[in-house]
Parts: C-alpha cells; sequence; structure tokens
C-alpha cells in the first residue's frame, strides 16, 4: 500500500467512535460603537496601520513625495513600474510605493482583504517598502465571522487580511513595523 | 521618585508587571501617527528596559536514548536571572493581552466550544475530511503528496526540490519541518535552506531549535541577538539596538529571498471544502517564501484540517487573540491554487498523529492549533525557557505531545507541571491539558517507562517549585485563574508518585466551576 492509503486506513481504524456533529456557525451581535467606518479605522490604527483621508493624488504628493519606484495595480494612479501577471517577482523588488484595491474590510480587526485578481503580481503587496489600499467603505463588515461568508474564499487562488504592515516584536517585545514586508500600510476609503 | 505599582497601574490601567525593575518609559518600539504607542503583534504592554547582557543560558543536556533532565536545564535558565525574568514578564504579558482581548468578546467561551467541536468533529471524520481536501486541492491545480513520517516528508521535497533543480529553499516557520529534522536533513544533501521569519532565523543562525512556537527567540535577550548576528551577519558586535538588528536582518535576507529557487510554509489550517490552506505570521515572511520563488511546497500535519471555510471565522478570532492578545496577526493568507506561472506542492504528514488519534486518553492533543496560549500561563515553562525541555514542543503542549514521539526520552517531562490548570483554561480549542499530563504519568508508570531513577524523578519541576515565595507572588499577585490548587502544587511537590498507584488527583475545579465563580477572572485580577 502507498502513503496516502496507509495513513488513511490508519486514520479510519483509529477514529473516535460517536458522531460528534458539526455545529452551526451562530452570527454574534456586534457593537461598532455605532459607526462601521469609525470602528475600523480605529482597529486598524491600533494594529499599526494609517488612514489617509483624501484623494489618491494628494496621499501620494503628501505621504510619498520621494518615492522613485511606483507600482499600482489600479486605474485610479498610474504608476511607473508596469505590473502584469506576468511580472517576475524580482522585478518588483525595487518598488517604493504599492498601490491596489482591497475587495473587503473588517470592522473587528480593521483588517483589508486583497486579492490575486486585484493585485496582479501577489508579491508587489510584500516586496513594495510602503504600501496604500483602496477600500470602498460600502465594503465593510463587521466581523471575521462575516468577512468568511464572502464568495472571495471561493474565486480567488490567494487572499490574504492585511492587517496593518509587517511587524515583529520578536527581540525582548519591541515593535517594530517592516519586518521583512512593507514597512507601512496606508488605507484610503473611497 | 519611583512610581509604585498602583500609581502606574491608575493611569494606564493595565495590570503591574511581575517584576518591577524591568519597567522603564519608553522602549523605542513602533508608534501610530498620533503617537501612541502601539501593542499589537507579540509587542509587550508596557516598554521593558533592556537587561544588561549575561551569558545565554543553553538548554537541555541531550543524550542519545537517555531521558532529557528538564530540571537540571530549568535550574540553569533561573541561575541567568536577568534572561528568567525577562523570559517570565514577556510571556506573562502576552498572557495579559489575551485575557484583554477575550473580556472584549463577549461570546469568547462560546467560540470556545465552537472550535473545539469543529475540531472533534473533523478529527472522528478525519478520513473523510482528507480526502475531501484532496480532491479539491488537486482540482484547484495543487500537486498534493502523502508522508507517514518525518523521513519520508524530507525525502519527498528533497525530490520535488531535485525535480526543479532547487538550490536555495526560503521558508517560514513551522513547528512540522522541526518534527521532521528538515534542516538538518537537507544541509545533508546540499540545499540551502534559509528561515525568514527574524525569531526563527536568530535561532537557526545560532543553530538553536526554537524555544516557543509563537516567539522562537524569546528566551533570548537582545545582546544575545547581537552576539549571534555579529558572528553570523557580520554585524556591529556593540550595536544591540533593536531596530539595528530588525534592520540587518531584513537587509540581509531579502537578497536571499529575491534569488531563491523554492520557497516553504507550514499550514495553520487547511479547509476541506475548498482545498484552500491558511498561513498566518506577522512578518509576511511567508507570503514572501510563497509568492516570490516559483515554487511553493506547504507541509501540512493531517490534523490542521477544518471542514468549511466559514470555519475560519471561529479559528481566526480565537488564535491570534489567545496566542498574543492581538485581535489578529497581521497576515492571514489563504492558498487555494497556484499562481499564474507557478506550482504549487501541499505535502500531507503524519508522523504519528493517525496513531495518537487512536488513543482514548490522547486524541484531543489533536485539536490544538498550536497557539502557544498554554506555554505563556505556565509556570514553570515561564520560568525555565523552552530549551529545558529538549524537545520539539515545550510548555504543557509538549508535556502531551513529546511522549508519543519518544516515550522513553521525554518520561520525565510530564512530570514538570504543577497540575494548576490554568493551561487548560487558556487553551481556544478546550484541550484537558492538565488532565492529559496526569493521565501520561500514570500511563508511562504503567509501562515502567520512567527512565529517570527516583531520585531525579522527585526533582522533576522541583527547581520552579523549591521557589516557592516566588511561586506564590508570582500567582498570587498577578493571576486569579491560578489560585486554583496553588497547595497542592507546593506542598505535595511530586514526591506522591512514590507511592505507586496512589497518583494527586487532578484538580477539582474545573474551568466551567472556575469561571461560574469567579465571571472569568474577575476575582484576584490586577
Ligand atoms: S494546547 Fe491549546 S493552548 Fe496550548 S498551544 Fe495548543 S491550542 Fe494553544
Amino acid at each position: 500500500m502507498n502513503a496516502r492509503d496507509t495513513i488513511l486506513q490508519r486514520i479510519r481504524e483509529n477514529q473516535p467512535a460517536g458522531a460528534y456533529p458539526l455545529p452551526d456557525l451562530p452570527s454574534f451581535p456586534f457593537d461598532d460603537g455605532g459607526d462601521l467606518v469609525a470602528c475600523f479605522l480605529r482597529n486598524l490604527v491600533a494594529m499599526g496601520g494609517h488612514y489617509y483621508d483624501g484623494t489618491i493624488n494628494a496621499a501620494m504628493a503628501e505621504l510619498f513625495p520621494d518615492a522613485a519606484v511606483i507600482a499600482s495595480t489600479v486605474p485610479d494612479f498610474s504608476g511607473n513600474r508596469a505590473i502584469t501577471s506576468g511580472t517576475e517577482a524580482g522585478q518588483l523588488a525595487d518598488v517604493d510605493v504599492g498601490i491596489t484595491r482591497a475587495s473587503v474590510g473588517v470592522a473587528e480587526t480593521g483588517s483589508v482583504l486583497l486579492v490575486d485578481e486585484n493585485l496582479i503580481s501577489n508579491a508587489v503587496a510584500y516586496l513594495a517598502q510602503h504600501l496604500i489600499v483602496l477600500l470602498d467603505r460600502a465594503s465593510i463588515v463587521t466581523t471575521l465571522q462575516d468577512a468568511y461568508r464572502r464568495p472571495e474564499f471561493h474565486q480567488y487562488r490567494y487572499a490574504s487580511f492585511h492587517t496593518g504592515p509587517s511587524a515583529t516584536a520578536d527581540i525582548e517585545g519591541v515593535l517594530i513595523h517592516g519586518a521583512q514586508g512593507v514597512r507601512s500600510l496606508t488605507v484610503l476609503l473611497t | 521618585m519611583k512610581e509604585s505599582h498602583e500609581q502606574r497601574r491608575a493611569k494606564d490601567g493595565l495590570p503591574a508587571l511581575l517584576h518591577e525593575a524591568l519597567g522603564t518609559p519608553d522602549d523605542g518600539g513602533a508608534k501610530s501617527g498620533s503617537g501612541e504607542r502601539l501593542t499589537h503583534g507579540e509587542a509587550t504592554s508596557r516598554p521593558l528596559q533592556p537587561p544588561p547582557p549575561e551569558r545565554q543560558p543553553r538548554g537541555a543536556k541531550v543524550h542519545h536514548r537517555r531521558p532529557v533532565d528538564h530540571n537540571e536545564a530549568a535550574q540553569r535558565f533561573i541561575d541567568a536571572p536577568r534572561h528568567e525574568k525577562m523570559h517570565d514578564e514577556r510571556l506573562w504579558d502576552l498572557r495579559q493581552k489575551r485575557d484583554r482581548q477575550m473580556h472584549g468578546i463577549p461570546e469568547w467561551e462560546t467560540l470556545r466550544e465552537l472550535a473545539s467541536s469543529i475540531k472533534q468533529h473533523t478529527l472522528a471524520h478525519l478520513g473523510d475530511h482528507l480526502e475531501r481536501f484532496e480532491a479539491q486541492a488537486s482540482a484547484n491545480g495543487i500537486h498534493v503528496h502523502w508522508a507517514q513520517d518525518g523521513a519520508e516528508h524530507n525525502r519527498i521535497v528533497h525530490g520535488i526540490l531535485s525535480d526543479h533543480g532547487a538550490r536555495r529553499l526560503i521558508k517560514s516557520k513551522s513547528m512540522l519541518t522541526e518534527e521532521t529534522g528538515f534542516r538538518h536533513y537537507m544541509q545533508g544533501v546540499g540545499i540551502e535552506v534559509i528561515e525568514t521569519d527574524l525569531g526563527e532565523r536568530i535561532q537557526q543562525l545560532d543553530d538553536e531549535a526554537p524555544s516557543h512556537i509563537v516567539v522562537p527567540a524569546v528566551h533570548k535577550l537582545r545582546s544575545d541577538v547581537a552576539e549571534v548576528f555579529a558572528r553570523t551577519l557580520g554585524t556591529d558586535p556593540n550595536n544591540d539596538d533593536v531596530h539595528y538588528l530588525a534592520e540587518q536582518q531584513r537587509e540581509k535576507t531579502r537578497p536571499l529571498i529575491l534569488g531563491a529557487d523554492a520557497g516553504m510554509t507550514g499550514a495553520n489550517f487547511a479547509v476541506a471544502e475548498t482545498g484552500t490552506f491558511v498561513v498566518c505570521t506577522n512578518e509576511g515572511n511567508a507570503d514572501l517564501s510563497a509568492n516570490v520563488p516559483p515554487l511553493h511546497i506547504a507541509s501540512i500535519g493531517i490534523e490542521k484540517l477544518i471542514p468549511r471555510i466559514a470555519d475560519l471565522g471561529v479559528f481566526i478570532r480565537l488564535l491570534s487573540r489567545s496566542a498574543l492578545g492581538s485581535p489578529i496577526t497581521q497576515y492571514t493568507s489563504h492558498f487555494r491554487g497556484p499562481r499564474h506561472g507557478g506550482e504549487m506542492h501541499v505535502v500531507l504528514v503524519d508522523n504519528g498523529r493517525s496513531a495518537r488519534l487512536g488513543e482514548v486518553d490522547f486524541w484531543e492533543s489533536l485539536k490544538c492549533i498550536r497557539c502557544g496560549a498554554c506555554m505563556n500561563t505556565c509556570p514553570v515553562y515561564r520560568r525555565s525557557g523552552g530549551l529545558s525541555y529538549g524537545a520539539t514542543y515545550s510548555g504543557p503542549i509538549g508535556l502531551i505531545l513529546d511522549p508519543t514521539f519518544d516515550r522513553r526520552r521525554y518520561s520525565s517531562l510530564p512530570f514538570a507541571s504543577t497540575l494548576n490548570g490554568s493551561c487548560t483554561n487558556v487553551c481556544p480549542v478546550k484541550i484537558d491539558i492538565h488532565k492529559q499530563i496526569f493521565a501520561w504519568r500514570k500511563a508511562l508508570a504503567e509501562t515502567h517507562d520512567i527512565g529517570l531513577g527516583k531520585q531525579a524523578l522527585m526533582k522533576a519541576a522541583g527547581a520552579v517549585l523549591s521557589h516557592p515565595k516566588l511561586y506564590r507572588a508570582a500567582i498570587a499577585t498577578a493571576d486569579g485563574a491560578l489560585k486554583v490548587l496553588p497547595d497542592f502544587a507546593v506542598t505535595n511537590r511530586l514526591n506522591t508518585w512514590t507511592q505507586g498507584r496512589d497518583m494527586p488527583e487532578p484538580p477539582r475545579e474545573t474551568f466551567h466551576q472556575w469561571y461560574e465563580r469567579t465571571h472569568g477572572g474577575e476575582e484576584g485580577a490586577q
């Protein structure tokens, strides 16, 4: 017998008897303090994220005036580094600012969901030094449980919740942004 | 003048530090745009003072086939007070952060119940769920492999890498690959493996195992890291600034990431419904490993299965809150298929799990989602350091997993516990950890697998417990939950073992009773 069949056979011999039914998943009430968007932004900031109140052009001019290499995956802003599905990750290594659009925001955690179709090349969201994420305020859901009821997880080959920037506190608990991935993440509501 | 605990607490509403001398006004950690100190991820609630350098205590001495002497290594950790206090403080703080998150979610107990039931269901029907996962993943274009043990896993991965002529592999942290001795194997076949998580990279460069399943280098001080980086990466040996050290690692790892032939990750969850696997990190290093090289291999223990995407709502809400007291990890990534032009492989690994499934007393340990909460709360773990267990897994979860890999070598570990039940109280999937530890003591005694002499056994956890004043002070001031049976733990020690079958009773108060009585820890909470 091959490994697969041996493992499956042993599992079936050893599985605990008893029904152990799969429970239904209830929805729990979520207290957003009366303002879902404000709740989202509050939690985003607590996780080290920023938000910018204004247009993408204003954001770029104010936050990253010196950015030399900009890779944009949104029509709202044209960068100067082309990004297609054929782009090798290595071609994105020197990107200063990446710009993309999220499909969902989660108020409970301040997370944004990035999917492969919007990212065009997944690596841009990690290799860029800074990331700007556009989010339609109507796409903000309450909790992670609500988020997981969305179709994205059945549609895309890659979907990732980003909650603030790359972070580590592996040395003595001192928090550092930009451990390996982006040094900052800024959300812009549209 | 120095502020008292109470004055400080009154200002920020946080519990007092366990070791007051570690307090400091600022640690230079990241702040929000408006200048607030941030505490997400594994960051401490309060800034801590960097302790002066001190020689790092090393872990348990490993002798082939001789049982690990946890007590001996624990004593050496305690004898390095700067390390021990920092370790104790940081892990206790993670526990406190976890409690605050718990209090913010009224449905917390219901989520734990759901998580436990979902895992029980999955394990009781694991064969079906694995087959479904395999079918879905294959349909999505993922190559699925099966490995009976660690050696087979390593061979399979080696085969995939050889097929692609891959010479350098970047990887994110995975306890499974620690189980399989993966890096050691790859070194033998000439494939370079680069860990990309900061803590794991520190441990790799220092040739040490991770001491904690979530924060692998938590037992090290910044001065230790500066020494390791100076020796291995050529950084300035006199600069132990944490920002400098982290930035050096980023800069030195980036070219290795860009030049890698393949990337490897573990998985926190694998979803049968869609063939998706999920990886949670704070650094984004798993996503770099998966998305930069053309080839992605994921090693997944067969117990990681869950049935439905919607179940993730329960588990992701619990995981990082339990682990770090942070609402979610910075990155929670869902892989359902290879990206354009890329190739994706999954290796499903048994390595003892299917056998454990058949053990009436122990199968529920397979519910574990590796959050580390039981370690953070454990008074023995906090004061002895993860490497003192001399095993892949340490702390309470280690006590019940390690003997399944090698009964004799890890025969003394189930005695490195006070059976205070705190681990069980915090476990997000409701594993009755302390009862399993107790059951292991019985099982090992019955089969005469206890390898240490009687004297040594009586000392198990003795180094930690022989400082009853410190131990009592720590639990009395800081933890309502730990009031469960402290007297039992301290006065009974472990010598009742010598009376044969006359084992100490497990704690009488269950979590439910405790919760009812204290409303989830209000009693005695600081
Ligand atoms: S046993 Fe429970 S608390 Fe411990 S690591 Fe596993 S899931 Fe977390």
